[in-house]
């Protein structure tokens, strides 16, 4: 949780437009996609398996592969500039420089025949210009940053010689290696346990508070989101629907399917005897998406106009907007 | 069989993988996944079984299935002990008792469709064939909400939801008593969890079935059992009613794992204090001496480095191993009451 939000854009995603040409047609993963993130704050995109939101992230690195994706408009705004229009060459300084990512998978992200050192300093030598004796002080440094005991020794390990909670870590390291401006984390804890998941949540969220770094957090897990996350925006087929401040958006919901999705995550503190609820139906394929609102079948309040359009976001308070067009008052009332 | 509430019966059971080397493959040291557990499920009532990856559940529940060699310990189902019985005998008696595995991708044949997955155990215990044998498989079909006219779909035709459906229609196929659930949602996404976790509860209802849900998500589990049993390296460290447990765990793993588990509800999650652990679960090739929790235990003290502690009775249907949990003094074995 941030402090002080200071209301400097790092970086602005406008109407982004990430489409992939397959075999059944157009896919547009990002549709009309629309972010930002001050600096310092932290930010989550929030929605199921395959609604676009690691499309986005890769979308502001520009590593799209091409074919079969391509941006197709918008503009991504890093501290001004627009990304859309750098080379690749500036692109390769802003990548692991500016702004570092944390992906998923630690077990496969890490390259199994390098040692750690190898991998950390990689990028301590190119964009910082380091030797060989710095860039290992600094490594050990990283290391220990990210709590990895007995550092020195640990650097010319091969990352299986580490557990699936200490790659994540080297991931951090590696991702800090730079001072990034903008951290991304896609799903950075999904395939680890709620233990090792609690120490890597802290140990981002203090770097955070510390280098003043800004953070994007894209996952699925709605319990990490309440703790650490300042604002979040919640992804449904490709497009934002729901944007509030994290307060907000779990006290007063205002998308069916954010309100949905809060219903369907088990809760720790409620018991047997309160029952689950659910949405019905299953995520839409996205190159198949039903006309109108894509959430339209899934939903209990949709109307005739729904099939026919897709509701533009409105505001509903303060830095909070939705894309639907039941009324406030009947979403509520369930 | 002590007690005929009970369905199943586990005690003192052992599962040890041996870790070989060399040429002769000599066996020089054992993993030891479990390391003497011993639980009850009642008939009709679902038992969690929590715990960090590696620490054994997996294992206890194929236990009970017996489907290692080399297990010790017995389970007793419905009074029969099951490490008695002959390979033929075992092969009848698995009818009863069904597994839902973690992973709707890998536990599905791809080139099988989804009728023939679903009809398969119906077959293979000759249960019933001809007209007979398809409307059994259309009622499977409509038991776990699907359309029985994608009986002639293949696996990759499916999403993961749906997947999990059949395999949990397979499991019914055999009208077993008891199902091992091992984490049957956790590859899902949070909407589709929700609609399998909601179908599971159905069904047991409706055909009074036992479950072991067998999970590392903590808010899942409470959802789902009525009891929970919290496992450490191998061992039971506290066992007791869902809605104790989370109101008064004892054990300090299972506080802290507690602790650990997010609430999606902003004001209440940051108003939490949580307890970090440090580092990682101990290998079980070499569980640490004493109480097995102790190198990474706030409270450890001298005693809990050098004898193990033994499960003790603290409240109604309440163990926890703890050397700083007083216990009634009543028995230590959760078998004999």
């Amino acid at each position: 949780m941030t402090t002080v939000v200071k209301n400097e854009k790092v970086l602005e995603v406008k109407n982004l437009r990430t489409y992939f040409y397959i075999q059944e047609g157009e896919l547009k993963a990002n549709d009309d996609l629309s972010y930002y993130v001050n600096k310092g704050e932290s930010v989550a995109v929030v929605g199921e398996s395959a609604c676009g939101k690691s499309v986005s992230a890769l979308s502001i690195m520009r590593l799209i592969p091409y074919p079969p994706g391509i941006i197709v408009g918008g503009e991504i705004l890093f501290q001004g500039k627009d990304l859309m229009l750098a080379t690749e060459a500036e692109m390769r300084h802003i990548r692991g420089n500016s702004i570092a990512m944390v992906f998923q998978e630690p077990t496969t992200s890490l390259n199994p025949v390098l040692t750690v050192k190898r991998q950390i300093s990689e990028s301590l030598e190119l964009h910082r210009g380091m030797d060989k004796n710095e860039s290992f002080q600094e490594t050990v440094r990283l290391l220990k940053l990210v709590g990895i005991p007995d550092s020195e020794k640990r650097a010319n390990d091969y990352p299986f010689q580490f557990s699936g909670g200490m790659q994540q870590r080297i991931m951090i390291a590696m991702a800090l290696s730079c001072n990034p401006s903008l951290l991304i984390c896609d799903e950075p804890t999904t395939s680890l346990d709620v233990t090792v998941q609690a120490q890597l949540l802290e140990i981002i969220d203090g770097l955070r508070e510390r280098f003043g770094t800004s953070v994007i957090t894209i996952t699925h897990n709605l319990g990490i989101v309440a703790r650490y996350v300042d604002r979040v925006n919640v992804m449904y087929a490709g497009k934002i629907v729901e944007t509030a401040t994290t307060e907000d958006l779990y006290a007063n919901p205002c998308h069916p399917y954010t309100i949905g999705l809060l219903a369907s995550v088990p809760r720790l503190d409620v018991s047997k005897k309160k029952s689950l609820r659910m949405i019905k139906g299953l995520p839409p394929n996205l190159a198949h998406l039903p006309g109108g609102c894509p959430f339209h079948p899934r939903c209990d309040w949709a109307m005739p106009k729904c099939r026919l359009e897709y509701p533009p976001l409105e505001k509903v308070g303060e830095n909070h907007y939705r894309a639907c067009f039941a009324e406030l008052s009947k979403l509520k009332k369930q | 069989m002590k007690d005929n509430t009970h369905l199943i019966e586990v005690e003192n059971l052992y599962m040890y993988f041996p870790v070989t080397a060399g040429v002769f493959q000599k066996r020089i040291a054992d993993v030891k996944a479990v390391d003497g557990v011993s639980f009850y499920i009642k008939k009709g009532e679902t038992l969690g079984l929590v715990g960090e990856s590696g620490c054994g559940k997996t294992t206890t529940g194929r236990c009970i299935l017996q489907l290692y060699e080399g297990i010790k310990g017995n389970v007793y189902f419905e009074g029969v002990n099951l490490a008695n019985l002959k390979k033929e005998q075992m092969r009848k008696m698995r009818r009863n008792m069904q597994l839902i595995f973690q992973d709707p991708y890998a536990s599905l044949d791809p080139r099988m469709t989804a009728g023939d997955i679903i009809g398969e155990p119906i077959k293979v215990h000759h249960l019933a064939s001809g007209k007979e044998y398809r409307e059994q498989v259309e009622e499977l079909f409509r038991m776990v909400e699907l359309e029985p006219s994608m009986a002639g779909r293949y696996p990759h035709e499916f999403s993961g939801g749906q997947r999990q459906r059949i395999g949990i229609a397979r499991a019914l196929a055999v009208r077993p008593k008891f199902i091992v659930c091992d984490e049957p949602v956790s590859a899902l996404d949070v909407s589709i969890q929700a609609q399998i976790i909601i179908l599971l509860e159905k069904l047991r209802e409706e055909m009074g079935l036992t479950y072991l849900f067998i999970a590392h998500d903590l808010s899942v589990v409470r959802n789902i059992s009525d009891r929970v049993a919290v496992m450490y390296l191998g061992k039971v460290v506290e066992i007791t009613h869902s809605d104790e447990l989370y109101a008064n765990p004892l054990h300090p793993y299972t506080i802290a794992l507690l602790s650990a588990v997010p609430i999606p509800d902003p004001k209440v999650d940051r108003t939490r204090k949580r307890i970090i652990l440090k580092g990682d679960v101990p290998s079980p090739v070499n569980p640490p001496k004493g109480c097995r929790f102790n190198p990474r235990c706030q409270l450890a003290i001298d005693i809990c480095r050098e004898v193990e502690p033994e499960l003790k009775l603290v409240g109604e249907e309440h163990w926890v191993s703890c050397h700083l949990v007083k216990g009634t003094g009543v028995t230590a074995n959760p078998l004999v009451r």
